[in-house]
C-alpha cells in the first residue's frame, strides 16, 4: 500500500511515495539518490548507514521511512558547505581515518552526534560513542585521532 | 519485507482498537527488534501500530517513593535522566549500556520489556528492582510478568503503558558483553530493598530469573564474600557455542561479585 510522505533531507522539502515497508535509507538511496548513505551489514549492527533524524543519529537501515514523516533528515551529503568540507571530514581525510571509505560516512555521522554531546571528549567517550560503528580495515586507532582531531577543529571555529 | 499497513495511532485507545480489529497486527514502539524481525520474513503482519510515537506513553516522573517510566521512553532518555540518575542510578547506567548510540536513540524500555529477549538488560532491572509493568488493562508484578524466552505474561493486544520502578536503597548491574554482538552473557542486577535484597541474573540461560539462594546470603551479610559457595540452580542456565552451562554459572558469579563490589566503594554501579 503507497502512501505520499513529506520528508526534508538536508534541509530540502520534499514528498516521496513509500510502502509500509520502505526502509528510510531506501527512500534516501533510491528515490533521492544520496547514495553516500551505505547498507553494509543491513541488520543494525554496522553503523554505515547511520543518518541524523531531527538531529539524532540513527541507523536509517532499521527505520521505516514512514516514521520519518514530516522529520528533517541529514545525511552525509548535507556535512560539506558546498565545496568546503566539514571539519569531521576534513579531520578524517588527514588523519588518514578510513581505507576503503565504506564505513566512513557513518563514522562521520556518528561522530557528529558524539561530538554534540562531547564537544571535548576523552578517548573513552571516543570509542563508546562510536560502538554502533564497524569498520573492518583501520582498527580504529586514525579514527579515534580523527575524532580528537574533529573535535580541536570545531573548538577552534 | 513483506508489505504491510503502517498505523500511526493518535491515542493508546486507538492503537489498542486498531489491535482488536486486525488479528495479525503488530504493536511496534522503537522498532529495534520488529524490524530486523520483520526484514528477515520471520513475522508477516498485516499492520504495524506503531505505539512508540504516542507522547502519552513517554516521559519520566517520581511517583511517591517510585519513578515511573514511560513504554515508548527511549534508552538515551532514561540513560539522561535527572530523576533516574539522582534516584535509581544503577538503571540510568543500564540503559546508558544498551546496545550503541544510534540503538538507544531509537529502543524503548516497553519493547525491551515486551520483547523479553533473554540476553535483554531491561529484565534484569525491572526484575532485580520488583518493578511493575503497568498496561492499558491492569498491572502485573515483575515476578509474574517474564516468562521464559521471548514470553511475557502479556494477552493478545495487550499495551504496555511503562514500569513503575521502587527506588532501592543501593542498586548495581554489571554485565559481560558479547565481544561481537555486545548482549549480556551473564548480567546480573542487585538491589537493597526495604523489602529485602534481590538479585536478577539476564543473559544465562532462557529468560531473566531470580537467583534466590544468592538473596538469601546476602540479606544476612550483604559483602561480595557472602556468595562464596552459594549454590546456583543449573537447570537455569543455557549452553550455547559461546559458552557452556559451567561458562555462564561461572560468569554469573563473578558479575554478581562485581556488581557487588561497585556498590561497596560506591563507585558509579552499573
Amino acid at each position: 500500500m503507497k502512501k505520499t510522505i513529506q520528508i526534508t533531507v538536508n534541509g530540502k522539502a520534499g514528498k516521496v511515495e513509500v510502502e509500509g515497508r520502505t526502509l528510510l535509507v531506501q527512500v534516501l538511496r533510491d528515490q533521492l539518490n544520496l547514495t553516500g548513505t551505505h547498507v553494509g551489514c543491513d541488520t543494525t549492527q554496522c553503523g554505515a548507514c547511520t543518518v541524523h533524524v531531527d538531529g539524532r543519529a540513527v541507523k536509517s537501515c532499521t527505520m521505516l521511512a514512514l516514521q520519518a514523516e514530516g522529520a528533517s533528515v541529514t545525511t552525509i551529503e548535507g556535512m560539506a558547505d558546498g565545496d568546503r568540507l566539514h571539519p569531521i571530514q576534513q579531520a578524517f581525510s588527514e588523519c588518514h581515518g578510513l581505507q576503503c571509505g565504506f564505513c566512513t560516512p557513518g563514522m562521520i555521522m556518528a561522530t557528529a552526534e558524539l561530538l554534540r554531546r562531547h564537544p571535548d571528549p576523552t578517548d573513552e567517550q571516543i570509542i563508546h560513542g562510536l560502538e554502533g560503528n564497524l569498520c573492518r580495515c583501520t582498527g580504529y586507532v586514525n579514527i579515534v585521532k580523527s575524532v580528537r582531531s574533529a573535535a580541536q577543529r570545531m573548538a577552534a571555529r | 519485507m513483506y508489505d504491510f499497513e503502517y498505523v500511526r495511532p493518535a491515542s493508546l485507545a486507538d492503537a489498542a482498537a486498531r489491535m482488536a480489529a486486525s488479528p495479525e497486527a503488530r504493536l511496534m514502539s522503537g522498532g529495534m527488534t520488529l524490524i530486523p524481525t520483520l526484514k528477515q520474513r520471520l513475522a508477516q503482519p498485516t499492520h504495524v501500530v506503531h505505539v512508540g510515537v504516542l507522547d502519552e506513553l513517554r516521559g519520566i516522573c517520581r511517583d511517591g517513593d517510585a519513578i515511573a517510566v514511560g513504554a515508548a521512553t527511549t534508552h538515551e532518555t532514561v540513560a539522561g535522566s535527572a530523576e533516574v540518575v539522582s534516584a535509581i542510578p544503577a538503571l540510568a547506567c543500564l540503559a546508558a549500556g544498551i546496545g550503541d548510540p544510534q540503538v538507544r536513540h531509537m529502543g524503548t524500555i516497553g519493547g525491551s520489556i515486551a520483547n523479553n529477549d533473554p540476553a535483554a538488560d531491561y529484565p534484569a532491572a525491572v526484575l532485580g528492582l520488583g518493578a511493575t509493568v503497568l498496561t492499558d488493562r491492569r498491572s502485573i508484578a515483575a515476578d509474574d510478568f517474564f516468562r521464559g524466552l521471548f514470553d511475557t505474561a502479556l494477552e493478545e493486544g495487550e499495551i504496555i503503558r511503562g514500569v513503575r520502578f521502587p527506588v532501592p536503597l543501593a542498586a548495581g548491574y554489571t554485565k559481560f558483553p558479547h565481544p561481537a554482538t555486545g548482549y549480556a552473557m551473564a548480567g546480573v542486577f542487585i538491589a537493597r530493598t526495604p523489602g529485602g535484597v534481590r538479585v536478577a541474573v539476564t543473559g544465562a540461560g532462557n529468560g531473566v530469573f531470580r537467583w534466590t539462594q544468592a538473596e538469601a546470603a546476602l540479606g544476612a551479610a550483604f559483602s561480595p564474600q557472602a556468595l562464596r559457595g552459594v549454590a546456583l540452580e543449573a537447570d537455569r542456565f543455557s549452553a550455547d557455542i559461546h559458552g557452556s552451562r559451567d561458562y555462564r554459572m561461572q560468569l554469573a558469579r563473578v558479575m554478581a561479585e562485581r556488581t557487588l563490589g561497585m556498590m561497596h566503594t560506591g563507585a558509579k554501579a552499573g
